[in-house]
């Protein structure tokens, strides 16, 4: 893995006053991100904004699509053109995105989406907050796949996990998802942009080798394969069936059970490298709540009452959801009395804490439907009921 | 030439497949293969660099075409070949970037990308196979399916009115709008040969036979009768009247080349106008072809 400074061109350095979907668009182009194909839809809407003002003077291409099918397509074509491609979206255009999301999976192809999450289902609460798209960016489109999604729960980490995201997707060949919520992308807060060269970017996987031996597909010793961009000579074929080393359609069982155990094996197996939570207060805890997002500013406040109702209460804040970690929850799982699980959605995180605690510990939601953050006490009283 | 030197001797074609994918899966009969070959010359022709040349398809018949063709080649998602190619052109603008695909792919799901492709002038050329019906999936009834044609979900006849893709395809801001029958070999080729020479979005139908679907549900005979029977039924008037090339259901086919004309592409666009607005701030990007 190949690691450069950042482009000095792209970064912002300096401390702003910025609201999450901002922070997206200035991590993005920190990033060296140089394409951005977009639909508008709220609450996501600003970052694409900012990133059209942003990038004639940098150097890059801005493009509202027709619809959230182009856009997620284009980012595709963008990739295999040679430029660190985004888009960002909400609820409707996230499940539109579905299909090439599969197509990106399909191709390894490294691209980033962030969802600024609204109240669902259908158009629901265009302007209000939700967690509900959580189980929507790991299963929504067909078939078996892995991608990575990391939840910020500040425009700060807006800024920081964007960048992370695209390293993470140069390095996995793989879509990465930046799902934060309604209420971090409009809430405002200091974001802090270091100089270019403090920020670490990790470079495309680049082929070298002779033209005529590049196979698209074929895994390299960390099971990534490298990639090539249209246009140098290399005459590569890639597509949506299932393919060989080549690229190579191959219709036929043996094959299908190659390519699909590699797409996910290589972020399965890697799921240690790439899992990062925060972690506070478990070693004595009897309940540890886990949440992500903007449930965990809010479960701070739950938490911090609890304490001093002398309860033992640790707590996980996820920063990646995807893949999951499920390690520690087992762990945690045989020595506590309870997992709390508030997010602003019907139950969906929760029944992944549920399937790794494994009946060794229950897995307690505390549901919010959407459209507002939890009240703290709904999370103190879960959390005082479980402890006793 | 002595025999053992004939038969040694490679098609030149060759060049511009494959050939570890070959045989293909198309019909005999087939119109698709006769288009690829009138691609196959006319990119020789063009001399232009074979490295610079992308070509993308879509789902279907003819979405198998950039699998067989030795370019830098995307099969993607039925109808997404265009936002696709937009990605890809507007990422490295020094690519030649071609979509060939069907009509369902490209008039059916795929629509919208259409016209809003042609809307913002990109620089690509589309070729898109038109059969009249959806082929891979068994026959189905499609958006170009003429009125009365039979199709297995339209088991009584179509009634619903097709489109006539080159007035979609001008009316949406093409520049380059040409159709022709795949038996007007020679006539394909120099269209294409035109097109890959513009900028801007160059728009080519080409109406072939499909043989095992289309042609047996309306007994129609086979694909030779087919092809011959589109050639004969088609009168060419260069400069036609976008307006007036309906198909009718074994009706007459108008072809022939109906616009070429230059319009600023999607980046000439760009640049222009945020070099304007922004003046020495801006960054100019991509780039550029001198147009022949």
């Amino acid at each position: 893995m190949k690691k450069v400074k950042a482009d000095p061109k792209g970064v912002l350095t300096g401390s702003h006053y910025l609201d999450g979907d901002y922070a997206i668009a200035e991590g993005a182009l920190a990033a060296g991100c140089q394409f951005f194909a977009g639909y508008p839809i709220t609450p996501s809407t600003e970052t694409a904004e900012r990133f059209s003002e942003r990038i004639p003077t940098i150097g890059g291409v801005f493009i509202q699509m027709e619809d959230e099918l182009a856009s997620i397509a284009a980012l595709i074509g963008a990739a295999w053109g040679g430029k660190k491609a985004m888009t960002v979206t909400s609820g409707p255009g996230f499940s539109l995105m579905m299909e090439n999301i599969g197509l990106a999976c399909m191709l390894e192809t490294p691209l980033v989406i962030a969802n600024v999450q609204r109240g669902g289902p259908s158009t629901g609460l265009p302007t209000l907050t939700g967690q509900q798209d959580m189980m929507q960016v790991k299963w929504g489109s067909h078939g078996d796949y892995e991608i990575i999604a990391l939840s910020p729960d500040s425009p700060q980490e807006c800024f920081d996990l964007t960048i992370e995201a695209f390293n993470l997707s140069e390095m996995y060949r793989v879509p990465v998802f930046v799902m934060t919520d309604e209420c971090v992308g409009h809430m405002h807060e200091k974001v802090v942009i270091p100089p270019a060269e403090e920020i670490e970017l990790v470079e495309r996987k680049w082929y070298t080798g002779p033209k005529s031996k590049y196979l698209p597909f074929k895994p390299d010793k960390d099971m990534i394969p490298f990639m090539v961009k249209a246009g140098d000579g290399y005459h590569f074929h890639i597509t949506g069936l299932t393919h060989d080393e080549r690229g190579y359609p191959v219709i036929n069982a043996e094959c299908q059970d190659v390519c699909v155990r590699h797409l996910n094996d290589k972020i399965r197996t890697k799921a240690d490298e790439i899992i990062r939570f925060e972690e506070d207060k478990t070693d004595d805890a009897d309940v540890v709540v886990i949440s992500y997002g903007i449930t965990s500013r809010v479960t701070t406040r739950a938490v911090r009452k609890a304490r001093e109702a002398g309860l033992k209460v640790g707590t996980i804040r996820l920063i990646t959801v995807w893949p999951f970690p499920e390690k520690r929850i087992k762990e945690l799982a045989k020595k506590i009395k309870a997992f709390i699980v508030p997010e602003i959605n019907y139950g969906q995180v929760v029944i992944e804490v549920e399937r790794c605690a494994a009946g060794q510990a229950p897995a307690i939601p505390v549901s919010h439907c959407g459209g507002w953050v939890h009240d703290p006490d709904d999370i103190f009283k879960a959390i005082k009921e479980a402890a006793q | 030439m002595k025999e053992e030197d004939r038969l040694q001797e490679r098609p030149p074609i060759e060049d511009f497949l494959r050939m570890d994918r070959i045989p293909h899966i198309w019909c005999p009969g087939c119109g698709i293969g006769t288009v690829v070959t009138s691609f196959a010359e006319a990119l020789k022709k063009s001399e232009l660099d074979l490295d610079k040349v992308a070509i993308l398809s879509g789902i279907g018949c003819t979405g198998r075409v950039a699998g067989y063709v030795k370019l830098d080649s995307i099969h993607t998602t039925h109808g997404r070949a265009l936002p696709v190619a937009t990605g890809l052109k507007l990422a490295n603008p020094e690519l030649k970037v071609v979509v060939f695909s069907g009509d369902g792919d490209i008039a059916g799901i795929g629509g919208n990308h259409f016209i809003h492709a042609a809307r913002r002038n990109m620089d690509i050329l589309i070729i898109c196979v038109n059969n009249f019906n959806y082929a891979m999936t068994g026959g189905q009834v499609a958006a170009t399916t003429p009125i009365d044609a039979n199709a297995s979900t339209a088991p009584y006849g179509n009634f619903e009115y097709p489109f006539s893709l080159p007035y979609l395809a001008e009316a949406s801001g093409a520049t380059y709008v040409a159709r022709w029958t795949a038996l007007h070999l020679r006539r394909v080729t120099k269209s294409i040969q035109e097109a890959l020479g513009k900028r801007g979005f160059s728009f080519i139908e080409v109406i072939t036979p499909c043989v095992t679907l289309y042609a047996r549900r309306n007994r129609l005979g086979d694909g030779l009768n087919l092809l011959k029977y589109y050639y004969e039924k088609s009168e060419i008037q260069h400069g036609a009247d976008t307006r007036t090339l309906d198909i009718s259901y074994q009706g007459k086919l108008i072809v022939g080349k109906f616009v070429d004309k230059e319009k600023p592409t999607f980046l000439d666009c760009m640049n222009e106008h945020l070099g304007k607005v922004l003046g020495d701030k801006y960054q100019p990007y991509g780039v550029y072809h001198d147009g022949d």
